[in-house]
Order: C-alpha cells, then structure tokens, then sequence
C-alpha cells in the first residue's frame, strides 16, 4: 500500500469504524483497570501465568505426545496439522465421513486462521458461527476487527439494518434485547439440526486431555455437546502440563480482556463428554439415549514450531489472546483490527502472530501502527514485551524491503547501521539526532530554510513528512553550549554528584528544560556534570533500525561507563530515552553493563522527588505554587510508573494538579510527521485537547513530560506547554 | 457463614436470586422457584431429592426443548465470584442447565469454598483425574455483541440458586 493509500484507509476507517470501536474498547479497558485492583495479587499472578507458558512452551514437543496419548485414552482422536491446508483437509475428510451437511462452530481465531469455514464450504457443508458477533460478520460478510470483540466496529444501529435487510423479520428489531432474541433463536434451530460442532480452545490440559473453553453466550457448549460429533481447533502453543495450571490463567482471562472477573461459563471439556446426544425430536428419557460421541482435537503448527525457534518471535506463544494489548492502544482505540491487523489477527500483539502464521508481508501493513508507546506492556497478563517484538519484525521488513529509488541520495552518505532497503522517512527519523545536530549548528537559517514552501514540499514529497505538522525548531545555543559557559556556577560544597543526560530534543530543540534540570538540581546541592554522549537508540529503533539501535546503545554505555565508574547518578529528561536505559538496554547490553546503568539512571523529577521527600525544607528552593497546572505524563513514563512522582511533587509544592487519563496524546516520537499517520495522530489528540479544554481547566499550565507530548500539546492547545521541570525550577539566571 | 454470605453477595452482582433454605422446606420452595414445564437431573446433595416435586427427572430431548426451567444440582460453589460449578453426566446435567430459559441451581451450603485457587485445587483431584467434564458457570448466560449487555445469549436468562443448609 502506498503512502498515500494507507492515509486513506486510515481516513476511512477513522470514519466508518472509529466511534464504534473506540466506544467498545474503552469498556473493555475501563473494566480491565477496575477489575485487576480487585485482585489481591496481580503481579504475582501474571508471574505465575508467565512461568507456566515459559515452562509449557520450552517443553511443547513433549507436552504435544502426551495430550495426544491422554486424548486418545479417552477415546478421542488427535491429528496434528502442519499448516491450514492439512487442517483442513483432515477435518473436511471427518466431515464426509460423518455425512455432515451442517456444522455450528463457536468462536475460534485459531480457525479463522486457517480459513476452515471456505473449506468446508467447499466440500458441501453449510457452516453457522454461533458465537452473536461471528454470526454478525458471517451475515455481513465481514472479517473480525479484534480478537475477543469480532463485530466492535459494528454499531448495534448498523446490526439492526443489516438483521433487517437479511431477514426480513415480521416486526423490525431494534433494540440489542431484540436482536439478541432473534438470533438465539435462529442460531438454536442451526445448534439443533447440526451434524458437527466445532469449537476452538482456550488451554488444553496434557495431563488429563481437558480443553477450556471461556465463554459467556453458552454456544460453545451447545456446539460442543448437542452434535454427536465435535471437532476441535487449536494452536499447539496453548497446551499446558497440569490441570492446576489453568487457575491463573481462569483469574486473569476475562479480566485482562473485557474487564469482567470471570466469564459466564468456563467450560471444562474432557471429550468424548459423558453427556448424552441430543436429538431434540426425540421422546426417548435421556438415560436410554445414544451416548456414542466422536471427538477430534486438530492441533495446528502452521509455524508455531518455527516461531519457537525464533528467539525473538518465541514470547508470542506466550500469548493468550484476551486482546488487553489491543484495548489500551490509543492507535487501536481510534481505527480497530482492519486497519491495526494482518489477515486474522489484530492489535499489539498481531505483529508476532502475523509474521509467524502467514507470513512478514502480512505484518508489515499494519506493523507501524505500534508506535512502541510501550503502555501494552504493563496490561499483559503474561508479561509479553510486545513493542519489542513489533520493533523486531519492523527491523526484518526494513532489510526485506526492495530498495527505494531514492536509495542513491543515502547510500553511505547516512551514519546509521542500516541496509539500503530502508525507507527515507524511516531513516530520516532514525537518523534524528544527526538531523538535529546539523540543524542547530545552522540555526536560525535551517529553521527559516525549513519552513520555506518548497523546503515543506520537497519534504513532504520525499520524506513523507505532513506539511500540516510544525516542525521542530532548532535552538541557537545548544544546552550543552550553553553549560560551557556557566560551569563555574556549580555549587562548591555539593552532596552528590549526577551526568545529565543530554538527549537530542533537550539539547538542541528544547534546551529550556535541560536548563531548568541543572538549575534546579544545584538548588538542591547537587553538582551535575554534562558531558558530550551519543543518543540513546531510541529514534532508529522506533522507525526499526535495530543495528544503529544497538551500535548507539554500545556507545551511549561506553561515554557514561566513567560516570558510573565515579558514582555518578544518571539523571534523564526525555522518558523515552529512560525507557531504553531501564528497559530495550537489557536486550543490547551485557547483563552487568544493563544493570549498572539501569539501576543508576533516574527520571529527572523522580529524581527530585527523592531528593526533596526526606527533607521538606529543601523544597523552599524551588517554585511552589499555588497555581492550577494540567499534567500529561509520558506513555513510557507511566509504564515505568513515574508519572506519579511528578504528580506527588507537584502537590507538595502547592500546586493544583489535574492529569490527564487518556491513554496517549498521539505523537509518539515520529508518528505524528508521517504523512500517512497525521490524522490519526491528531484524532488520537483530540481527546487530550478536550481533558484540558474542558470548561473550569482552560486556566491550567499545561505541563508534559515528554517532546513529542510537549510538540502535540502544543499544536492542540491555545496555551504553550512546558515540561514540569520549567515550571519548580528556582528563579536564577 | 461468611462464605455463604460471600457467596449470596456475589450472586446479586450478578443479577442471580440466591434461597438459603434448610432440606425440610425443599419441596415447598422447589415450587415457588419454578415454573412449569420443569425437568432435572439427580441432585448431588444428599438431603435433597426432585422426587415428589413438580419437575420432571430424566426427560426426553424433546422435553427439555420445551421445558422452561431446568433443574440441576452443583458439586462446588466458589464464594468470591458467585461461580456454581455444574458436572457433565450421563444424565444430560449439561443440556438440563443449558438449554431453558431459566435454570435453578441446587448446592449445599458446604460444598462452597472461598476461592478459585480452592476450587482448581478441588477439581483437580475430581473431576480431573477421573477426566470428567464440568462447566464454571457464574451468572446468566450474557453478550454484549448487539450493543448493549443483554442476559440470555444462548443459555438461561435467568439462574436462581438455592442453598441447602443443614
């Protein structure tokens, strides 16, 4: 899909599927926020979910012959397919073998996946989705837009139509109580006439051959128990040892999904069930009916196997597809699964599944919807880095891309690690730093320069870069020129001393907020050090430039070895770069080296906080209100948790502090420039502009931690934005 | 009982009627709960039967078709989430709490534990190890899929539980 084809579709879906989904995944993400705090011990149950996949996953060839040999044992049959076409063709040949001309099926992404229903359909058998938002797309010929909500992106208006034109019932319906009635009874007379029943599986226990089912309408059970003869899809990641391993995972499926505790039913199938078949014209009592049941479990590899292997893509079998990733993605919130999703899956976590089940083609469409915010992370109820991942596929469509025709205006003129096969607009982003470099050593003519009409259309035609979107503008003094200068300043006695980080955007684009960081840091009797240090990585991995990434990780390690060596704490301004030091180092650096940094490294106003907690009097040098201030903490910031530091400070210093609860202004580092993603990023905004601008908070400074969230603010809002640190810094020079 | 406290709290956030009744006033109450056409299934609480009571035991597919509530008893109830946990027999307990618009749940006030960890733990050495069947149910069948949260998808609109208490 070109540039501009892909802002369209986003347009279009922005239009059509937006509202619906937006409305729906708040819900599921409101609901999960409520129902996690009810739990006594999250943390400690996601550990224990965690480990139970690592362990389960690490030994799935072993696990894969013992619920084949348990299964059989109770009289089923296993078949173990290696892609969707033997799937497929094993269960059409149960089919046939049945004479089935009806099959009910419950729903099952595993089996979207491999397209089952095309296939049966093809060998002459009519098959029903029975779950009420499959049945939904079935009717509209529609594909899921989200992995646990199938149909989200329909509103119940456009359900009632489509019910209406299709068939055509005495009283039009309307409401969702309706609706509802009307297809529990249509889909009870499909349940009932049905030869098969098809259900997918949640876990599957090797121990014993149990399945679990979570469920809340009751049609998995119905499509499991009233055929004679049911078949089961599943991938082969979702086995696990013990029976008692599926308790976690019962505590923390609904929740991390749609937010309820539990689902109405949690079916525990050992099939073939015990249960007696039902032919509902029968008058027979049921303990004189046929019990004779027929059960196969279909376990797909369709590259799972692989995917193992795949030290990167492996934590995707991890996944237990609740879709928490895709609710709290403020992207997936405002476009949903068709255009944040590949052929089946959607959201976050889709990445991992597309380019493991169908392919990296698949992935790369929607793969740069993850603007690696990382507010997934915290969400997944088995600890799955997911923004890793989509960096890591993101780096493997980079190197597979066909070279641009642009490639001879970069070719060994860039200073970054990369192939030729990388966009310009990814390399021109991952290259920041060097961008900016060359910009502030030229301001203030490569800001006049930039902003000249042909300047913007030479850019926005090469670059891709929105002409709507103001440009960065490059200061004349750098933060780091201006240190020189004023070093004799530093307090003689200091208690301690920290480096401050100078990352790109505070030393050349917004060096007020490196100024007001050492200003207030030797207020507070600390002697800070700045010294010259390479960028963290955090602009090339972001566009999935993993070798520069990596190659500036190495560097930024060796300049702050020394300040380490000598104690020094490390005192960040920009999260996102924090958010590399404590979290994308550790897969960069030697362990010892991560640690060291990691554990040394501090948010600048988590940093003050300490500083001040233990002794209230040293707040009488900083700025103290009263005074009404807005808050947006950065997406990176609140993951580690930090967010909260700058709020508790804020209000020890007299200040009236409201903060913001969307999940995201819609920057994210780059995203916003990119033409293809500008309306999205301010459709993402909006709802930021409208927590400030409501009536009673339009007097409030805005505050933001984080450049991109200080650049958004600042296009939505009347009023500049300033980063907390400007606002308590003591009134010096 | 706490738990059983627990339990009933539970239950009304889920819109589900809980009786706490002693094995003498059964039938009495059985009659008050249901509405005919009934069918059931054996219950697994000893001091209880369906015998002499209006709901119809061991009935026919086509009986249950029309019945409007079903009968059936749970082996394990887990207090903090209001859950009842349903076998699957021979004798059709699946399709007699599945298939009416109305299901009543027949448990004994000491077969309910306080958690799930219980719970699993319990299952595990019954229902797992003689590999049977059996369903978590908590609350009415449900969807939110038309739009609106909407009770009785596929399942029962409706659950009452009954406690036995002795």
């Amino acid at each position: 899909m070109s540039t501009d084809e892909k802002a369209a579709h986003i347009r279009r879906l922005l239009d059509t599927e937006g509202d619906s989904v937006q409305e729906n995944t708040r819900v599921f993400n409101q609901g999960r926020y409520a129902a996690v705090e009810d739990l006594e011990d999250y943390e400690g149950l996601k550990d224990r979910a965690r480990d139970i996949k690592e362990d389960a996953i690490s030994r799935l060839p072993e696990l894969i012959d013992e619920l084949t040999e348990t299964v059989e044992e109770n009289g089923g049959h296993v078949y173990l397919a290696s892609d969707a076409a033997d799937a497929n063709r094993y269960i059409s040949e149960v089919a046939e073998k049945e004479n089935a001309e009806t099959l009910v099926k419950s729903k099952s992404m595993t089996s979207e996946e491999i397209d089952v229903n095309e296939a049966l359909e093809a060998a002459g058998v009519e098959v029903y989705e029975t779950d009420l938002g499959e049945f939904v797309l079935q009717v509209a010929d529609e594909s899921p837009s989200h992995i646990v909500g199938p149909a989200i992106h329909k509103s119940r208006r456009e359900i009632a139509d489509l019910f209406n034109s299709e068939f055509e019932p005495d009283e039009p319906l309307e409401t969702a109580e309706e609706l509802t009635m009307f297809a529990r009874e249509y889909l009870g007379e499909r349940v009932k006439e049905a030869d098969i029943g098809m259900t997918g599986a949640n876990f599957l226990v090797a121990e014993n051959g149990t399945l679990l089912l979570v469920t809340s309408e009751g049609n998995a059970r119905k499509s499991a128990v009233a055929p004679d003869t049911h078949i089961a899809v599943s991938g082969v990641e979702k086995i696990l040892p013990n029976f008692e391993d599926l308790q976690p995972f019962i505590e923390l499926i609904a929740r991390s999904g749609t937010g309820q505790d539990l689902t109405s039913y949690l079916t525990l199938l050992t099939p073939p069930v015990s249960t007696p078949t039902l032919d509902f014209e029968s008058d027979e009592p049921l303990s004189e009916a046929d019990g004779d049941r027929e059960f196969h479990l279909v376990l797909i590899d369709n590259g799972r196997m692989a995917m193992r292997e795949d030290s990167e893509l492996k934590e995707t079998l991890y996944c237990i597809r609740c879709g928490a990733c895709a609710n709290v993605c403020a992207n997936f919130q405002h476009v949903g699964g068709h255009a944040f999703g590949g052929e089946t899956y959607s959201g976050g976590i889709a990445t991992g599944w597309e380019a493991g089940v169908h392919g990296q083609e698949s992935a790369e469409e929607f793969n740069d919807l993850c603007t690696g915010c990382s507010r997934c992370v915290n969400q997944c109820p088995v600890k799955i880095d997911i923004p890793w991942i989509n960096e890591v596929v993101r780096d493997r469509i980079n190197r597979g891309e066909t070279s641009s025709e642009f490639d001879f205006l970069v070719e060994g003129l860039t200073p970054d690690a990369e192939p030729g096969g990388v966009s310009l607009q990814k390399r021109f982003f991952g290259n920041f730093g060097t961008v900016a470099k060359l910009g502030s050593a030229t301001a203030p003519v490569s800001n006049w320069f930039a902003e000249l009409p042909p300047s913007r259309w030479a850019m926005e035609k090469v670059l891709r870069i929105d002409s709507r979107r103001e440009l960065p503008t490059f200061a004349d003094e750098t933060l780091q020129e201006w240190f020189l200068v004023r070093e004799g300043l530093a307090p003689a006695d200091a208690d301690r001393e920290v480096v401050l980080y100078p990352d790109t955007y505070t030393n050349y684009i917004s060096p007020e907020r490196g100024k007001a960081a050492v200003r207030t840091l030797e207020a507070l009797d600390v002697r800070v050090v700045l010294p010259d240090l390479p960028e963290s990585g955090r602009a090339p991995l972001s566009q999935g430039m993993l070798s520069t990434a990596r190659q500036q990780a190495h560097e930024t390690y060796a300049g702050l070895a020394e300040q380490l060596d000598a104690s020094r704490d490390v005192i960040v301004v920009e999260p996102s770069d924090l958010a590399m030091f404590r979290g994308e180092y550790e897969k960069f650096l030697p362990e010892a080296s991560f640690d060291r940094l990691s554990d040394a490294s501090y948010e600048v106003l988590e940093y003050v906080y300490g500083l001040v907690a233990n002794d209230s009097e040293k707040t009488d040098v900083l700025s103290g209100g009263p005074g009404r201030v807005a808050y947006h903490s950065h997406c990176q910031q609140r993951t580690m948790g930090l967010g909260e530091y700058t709020e508790a400070l804020l209000e020890e210093l007299g200040y009236d502090v409201l903060t913001s609860t969307v999940e995201c202004c819609g920057m994210a580092g780059s995203f916003g420039y990119k033409s293809q993603y500008y309306e999205l990023s301010m459709d993402v905004g909006y709802e930021l502009e409208d927590e400030f601008e409501r009536a009673g908070e339009r007097d409030r400074t805005v505050l933001a931690s984080g450049t991109s969230c200080t650049d958004q603010l600042d296009s939505l809002l009347e009023r500049k934005p300033r980063h907390p640190v400007e606002l308590i810094a003591p009134d010096t020079e | 009982m706490p738990t059983v406290d627990t339990f009933e709290d539970a239950l009304d956030g889920l819109a589900v009627e809980t009786t706490r009744l002693a094995p003498e006033t059964f039938e009495e109450t059985i009659a008050e709960v249901v509405t005919v056409p009934a069918v059931g299934t054996s219950l697994p609480v000893e001091s209880v039967s369906l015998e002499d009571t209006a709901v119809l035991t061991d009935p026919s597919p086509a009986e249950i078709d029309t019945a409007i509530t079903g009968v059936t008893g749970a082996t394990l109830g887990i207090a903090e989430y209001g859950s009842v946990i349903l076998p699957s027999t021979p004798a059709g307990d699946e399709a007699v709490s599945l298939f009416c618009d109305h299901h009543v749940v027949v448990i004994d006030g000491d077969d309910i534990v306080p958690d799930m960890p219980t719970a699993v733990g319990t299952m595990a050495t019954t229902l797992a190890d003689d590999r049977e069947s059996a369903v978590i149910a908590t609350g009415p069948s449900a969807t939110a899929d038309m739009g609106a949260l909407v009770r009785g998808a596929h399942g029962p609109k409706t659950v009452h539980a009954l406690v036995i208490e002795s």
